[in-house]
């Protein structure tokens, strides 16, 4: 890479359908579980599409330091889930801030930056309703009654729990996190563009630290009806979640969306050998491009964004298609942009294609939106600390040019590079390489 | 990194705006020149009952004028419509070709990237209320979701639902211009426009790019955005006088005013944009971001982020606050604002904080919300170009705990070389830009 500074992973925290920490998390997908199941968050009577990824019950209060807790219901889902993950990924890491011990803080409150990407966080509706029912007018909402007496029922912060920066706003407090800080908004691929900016922000010299990543909770009816209206969720399986999404399969009908959240610690590699900090991975490489497609709710049929960002991280990280031994994809479970991602990655890849490990992680996670780029760029890191693949789950019968090396087995495998990359509907792509730090050490 | 190994100095080659003050960047200035007001009644929706009757809007304004395919970009939304119009000037004043299949302009379009900082676009409103009258039930105070599922279904379009996210007028830039290169979205808030300035110029310094298409859209002008901000009592609700409304740093100041648009400037190395010959504006030569990590509702009482922020541009930029000859405030208009940004400039500018003029052009302006740092950087070129520092109007009230030199009342002409552009957000996330007369 041309940087300064070499940037490493040195703590994981991540929230998903299959568990509130990493370590459930890799379990369950090495066990080959899965987190999709019926919607309980709302009832989905008249969805086309009433499956999601939720994850278990938690208690936010649990936590949030008691000075903070006041500030609890200022919290969207959203905001939450980003809060669990990024605890575990400090505590993992071994950093001390305000928010886990402020007796014993060991970083610099001015050197760590925090980079989140975050969705389109769509407000309660049930909060709302009293509002909009207290400006009817003559059986219709009534924008007089509803900017007076409507207005007046709303919760005075209101605004303050949907704003997507408010992820980074909260985790910034909690943890006296002072440098630069931003708030990545380019829907699914929004954890991989938050990363990608915090390697750099880290490489310039402009941070030591750096809390990166994304949440999204999607089990909201507004966001649940837009992927039903654009048909990017299935209806189909809606009796059989587990084996409703099904990246690259030719039964695939559609995604299927849920909620997460996963935050990596990225480091300068100077400063984490410096406090001998347990380093899990190198980020190496990263690309980034843009899809064009006048039906811009779909992929480009080549995937030509996803090949460009996928051989620019390879050019990043000085390696070659045949140095990757994982590539986690976006991998959807929607026909179209499945196939455009395959070409995509057969394209970049070239021979080595028909080699490498793929391993789509959404039949298991489901798609978590802005947050899933950083569960796969945790996931891959777990890949690597324990040398296996887990098995793919719902890819039986491959769909037409949907030939990707995908195993159904779990696999023992030393991985020296993994990618994982992403695209969203509007074009963006992203690709993120990284090397197994232990490989660096035999080299 | 340049191919000599340097860091490649990132220069501005093209600027286009759609703002309440003008369609185009020079009628935005002759606005601010003669210290024209954005501000009038709200006429998007009927908002005469709510506290606050009055924003900044653009009006009689027509993206199909600036498309051959309108027809690709029919379900915008009010922010990407306006991207449309600002990307279209800002590419024709720095030779980019849009629209072309086979663009001749000599620029590589895998190294042509987007980087803005763009909102969320307005809820179709009449279906996104009539669902939930529909459908809630005040007896047993509960949603009855098969009801409102019918309703969204029946009458919910599904671009229109796409197109409220906040990556969408990026998507509408890519499809005009055929940039395939590095390409990001942020929305921090009030902040985020000189964010994405900012972290574009990062990526062209590293050579990720050459070329950085970078600014702002947004407009939360609708009854959700006017009912959050009026509950957030953040508004101004001088009703009685609207086009006087907005007056930073004055001791009766009581909110911002809520404006809408979008800006953009072409962020583009130094070599490239010799190479291709084109004409360079100014000199993006500093950048800092940082985060107060204080309340979510209020920023720091001493203003520390908004001063770390500043000092982590000038350390970029590697020059001393003695060589600012202007401050481009956030100046909101609210008494938070106003009285702990200029705590922090003197934090930062210590002796020289009283003879450094720091005006706030969302005086006349309104506030952009995220598409205000890049409109408000435009000034700043048109600052340096014109050698003349835009005006805080409506400072009829100085407050006699605000004594710094607020450029009262009229512009002033006076050499400006290097000018200093602050957005701070909601929640504590600030961004600082420095640029510079090219030489």
């Amino acid at each position: 890479m041309m940087n300064s500074a070499r940037v490493v992973i040195t703590g994981l925290g991540a929230v998903t359908p299959l568990g509130l920490t990493v370590s459930d998390t890799w379990a369950a997908l090495c066990a080959g579980k899965c987190g999709i199941d019926k919607i309980t968050a709302f009832d989905p009577v008249g969805f086309s599409c009433k499956l999601a990824g939720q994850v278990p019950d938690y208690k936010i209060r649990d936590y949030v330091p008691k000075t903070f807790r006041k500030a609890v219901k200022l919290m969207s889902r959203d905001i939450e889930l980003a809060i669990i993950a990024a605890n575990e990924a400090l505590t993992d890491s071994g950093l001390i801030t305000k928010g886990i011990d402020p007796e014993n803080i060991n970083v610099n409150p001015e050197r760590i930056a925090i980079n989140l990407g975050a969705g389109l966080i769509s407000c309660d509706l049930v909060e709302l309703a009293p509002a909009v029912a207290a400006s009817i007018n003559d059986g219709k909402f009534d924008i007089h009654k509803w900017g007076k007496e409507g207005l007046e029922m709303v919760t005075p912060l209101w605004l303050l729990k949907y704003l997507p920066n408010m992820l980074a706003c909260h985790i910034g407090i909690i943890h006296d996190i002072q440098g630069p800080s931003n708030s990545i908004t380019c829907a699914e691929t929004s954890a991989h563009l938050a990363i990608a900016e915090a390697v750099q922000v880290i490489s310039r010299g402009a941070s030591d630290i750096a809390l990166a990543g994304g949440a999204e909770a999607k089990v909201n009816p507004i966001v649940m009806i837009r992927q039903c209206l654009l048909k990017r969720a299935t209806d189909q399986n809606n009796d059989e979640p587990a084996s409703a999404c099904r990246p690259f399969d030719a039964d695939a009908k559609g995604s299927v969306f849920g909620e997460a959240a996963g935050i990596v610690i990225l480091e300068n590699l100077e400063n984490a050998e410096k406090r001998s900090a347990k380093i899990l991975a190198e980020v190496v490489g990263i690309g980034q491009s843009n899809n064009i497609n006048p039906k811009y709710e779909h992929l480009e049929p080549d995937g030509k964004g996803i090949e460009i960002a996928i051989k620019k991280a390879m050019a990043d990280a000085q390696i070659g298609p045949e140095d990757l031994d994982l590539v986690i994809p976006h991998g959807t479970g929607i026909p179209a942009d499945d196939l455009a991602e395959a070409k995509a990655i057969k394209a970049a890849l070239g021979e080595a294609a028909t080699r490498t490990c793929v391993w789509p992680t959404k039949s298991m996670l489901s798609n978590n939106g802005a947050a899933s780029g950083a569960v796969d760029v945790i996931a891959a890191v777990c890949a690597m600390a324990d040398g296996k693949i887990p098995p793919a789950k719902n890819c039986d019968r491959r769909a037409g040019g949907c030939d990707l090396n995908i195993s159904d087995k779990l696999q023992e495998k030393k991985i020296r590079y993994a990618l994982s990359c992403s695209y969203t509907y509007g074009g963006q792509t992203a690709a993120v390489i990284l090397k197994n730090f232990d490989s660096e050490m035999v080299d | 990194m340049a191919e000599n190994g340097t860091t490649e100095r990132v220069v501005i080659t093209g600027m286009g705006i759609v703002c309440p003050l003008g369609h185009d960047v020079e009628s935005l200035w002759q606005a601010i020149l003669t210290g024209k007001s954005g501000v009038a009644k709200t006429t998007i929706f009927d908002a005469s009952t709510f506290p606050t009757t009055f924003d900044a809007e653009v009006k009689d304004y027509d993206f199909t004028q600036y498309t051959n395919n309108p027809n690709l970009h029919q379900h915008s939304n009010r922010g990407s419509g306006f991207v449309i119009g600002a990307t279209a000037q800002a590419c024709k004043q720095a030779g980019i070709d849009v629209e072309t299949i086979e663009p001749t302009d000599g620029i590589e379009r895998s190294r042509l990237g987007i980087y803005l900082g763009a909102g969320e676009g307005s809820v179709d409103n009449d279906v996104f209320f009539a669902a939930i009258v529909e459908a809630w039930d005040p007896d047993k105070n509960e949603m009855d979701w098969g009801k409102w599922a019918q309703v969204a279904f029946g009458r919910m379009d599904p671009m229109c639902e796409l197109e409220q996210e906040p990556n969408m007028p990026a998507a509408h830039i890519a499809m005009l211009t055929g940039a395939r290169g590095p390409t990001r979205s942020c929305l921090t808030a009030c902040a985020a426009s000189t964010q994405a300035a900012g972290e574009a110029t990062m990526l062209i310094r590293r050579g990720d790019a050459d070329i950085m298409i970078a600014g702002g859209a947004h407009s939360m002008i609708h009854p959700l955005g006017l009912m959050g901000f009026n509950r957030l009592t953040a508004l101004s609700t001088r009703n009685e006088s609207p086009q006087t409304a907005s007056r930073p740093f004055s001791a009766t100041r009581d909110g911002f005013v809520l404006g809408e648009g979008a800006a953009i400037l072409i962020l583009e190395s130094l070599s490239s944009a010799k190479k291709r010959g084109v004409e360079i504006l100014a000199e993006v030569i500093g950048y800092g971001s940082s985060s107060d990590a204080f309340r979510i509702t209020d920023m720091h009482e001493e203003g520390r982020g908004a001063a770390q922020a500043m000092m982590a541009a000038l350390t970029d930029a590697g020059i001393s606050y003695k060589d600012i000859d202007y401050i481009n405030t956030h100046g909101t208009s609210t008494a938070e604002n106003d009285s702990i940004e200029t705590k922090a400039i003197k934090a930062v500018f210590k002796e020289e904080a009283k003879n450094t003029p720091a005006s706030s052009v969302k005086s006349m302006l309104g506030h952009l919300i995220g598409a205000a740092g890049a409109a408000e950087l435009i000034t700043c070129v048109l600052a340096i170009r014109d050698n003349i520092m835009p005006p805080t109007m409506n400072l009829m009230d100085p407050d006699p705990e605000l004594d710094l030199d607020y450029v009262p009342h009229k512009p002033r002409k006076c050499q400006v070389d290097i000018a200093m552009n602050e957005s701070f957000g909601f929640g504590g996330q600030n961004n600082v830009v420095i640029i510079k007369r090219f030489s």
